[in-house]
């Protein structure tokens, strides 16, 4: 019952932060909104008990991307451009996909149920085999570095590749620069 | 930020207990909940906290960037070469079994902390990484236009 109400509490609390990202045209107040959003959604992610998650929501997204994005905003515009075009096509393309997606949910197994797919296939094999083999109580870190490990390389060179991307993107026209200004002298 | 005397002091404060936090995160994974991809951003969030505050020289002379960028590299280098050294010692690859035979669950222990450590240094040196690419930018902005 306390729990139907919290999540009420912060799904509600989810949307009006949504609505004013939509509404506000000052970017600083997006960025800081959108850190917000991140930390609601963690609080949600406790509320499932998947602290794993709830973590990184929190880390990273309300974190890091905050970071990132007043970077971005530092480097580009401090307000939004007034759009001239009607809102009308965006907003029925929003409620029809939303719509899709809350059709696609009516099939889904109810929360913590035993006999839902994902908790019958291996799962079982690695609630028991993550204590009698690996003897690591955090299931959820002996799934993503021994039974996964796989996943997690390919994981972690996402990483490595996003951060040589962002670096070869960055980087390389701040040098560039510098090398025409030296030119320039 | 010169005269943002409270930012400064809490920032001094707050450096240590964070980057304590990531190594508590990053080697108590396999008890508590976190591990390599948290604990890398804890550890980048403190640098990055430094950086802001004190400016992006102070914190280049700390963590300078030609060894953010091996880092990138080498989180990955430990992880695929923890799954290369299982299949020299005639196991499949990334099956920690290999690193102690007789007590595979303590194998499992080793190969899990080298591969949570590869992923930590890796994330930590792609966020630092990105912070400074973006920070090195200019124009700076003044502290009146947010």
């Amino acid at each position: 019952m306390i729990e139907t109400l919290i999540n009420i509490i912060l799904f509600a609390m989810l949307v009006l932060t949504a609505l004013a990202v939509v509404r506000i045209n000052h970017l600083f107040a997006v960025v800081m909104l959108s850190g917000v959003f991140s930390l609601l959604s963690a609080l949600l992610f406790v509320t499932l008990d998947a602290v794993d998650v709830a973590f990184t929501e929190a880390a990273v997204g309300a974190g890091i991307s905050t970071v990132l994005m007043l970077g971005t905003i530092a480097l580009t515009a401090r307000t939004q451009k007034k759009s001239t075009r009607s809102g009308m096509v965006p907003f029925i393309v929003v409620v029809v996909t939303g719509a899709a997606l809350v059709y696609g949910t009516l099939d889904m197994p109810d929360f913590g149920d035993p006999n839902a797919p994902a908790s019958l296939h291996v799962a079982p094999e690695y609630m028991i085999g993550s204590i009698k083999d690996i003897d690591v109580p955090n299931v959820v870190t002996s799934i993503l570095a021994s039974y996964r490990g796989y996943d997690t390389l390919g994981e972690t060179a996402v990483v490595f590749t996003a951060g040589i991307g962002v670096l070869a993107l960055l980087s390389g026209l701040s040098r560039r620069r510098r090398e025409d200004e030296e030119e320039d002298v | 930020m010169h005269h943002h005397l409270i930012l400064r002091v809490v920032t001094k404060m707050l450096v240590g207990a964070i980057i304590l936090f990531a190594f508590y995160v990053q080697f108590h994974g396999d008890f508590s909940p976190g591990g390599g991809f948290q604990a890398g951003v804890i550890m980048a969030v403190a640098f990055i906290l430094y950086g802001i505050v004190f400016g992006l020289n102070k914190v280049k002379q700390v963590f300078p960037p030609w060894l953010v960028h091996k880092m990138i590299a080498l989180g990955v280098l430990l992880y695929a070469g923890t799954g290369v050294a299982s299949l020299f010692l005639g196991y499949s690859f990334l099956d920690y079994d290999a690193f102690n035979p007789h007590h595979p669950s303590h194998g499992q222990h080793w190969g899990i902390l080298a591969v949570e450590l590869g992923v930590g240094i890796t994330v930590t040196g792609v966020m630092v990484a990105i912070y400074y690419a973006f920070a090195n930018r200019p124009p700076p902005m003044k502290d009146e236009d947010w």
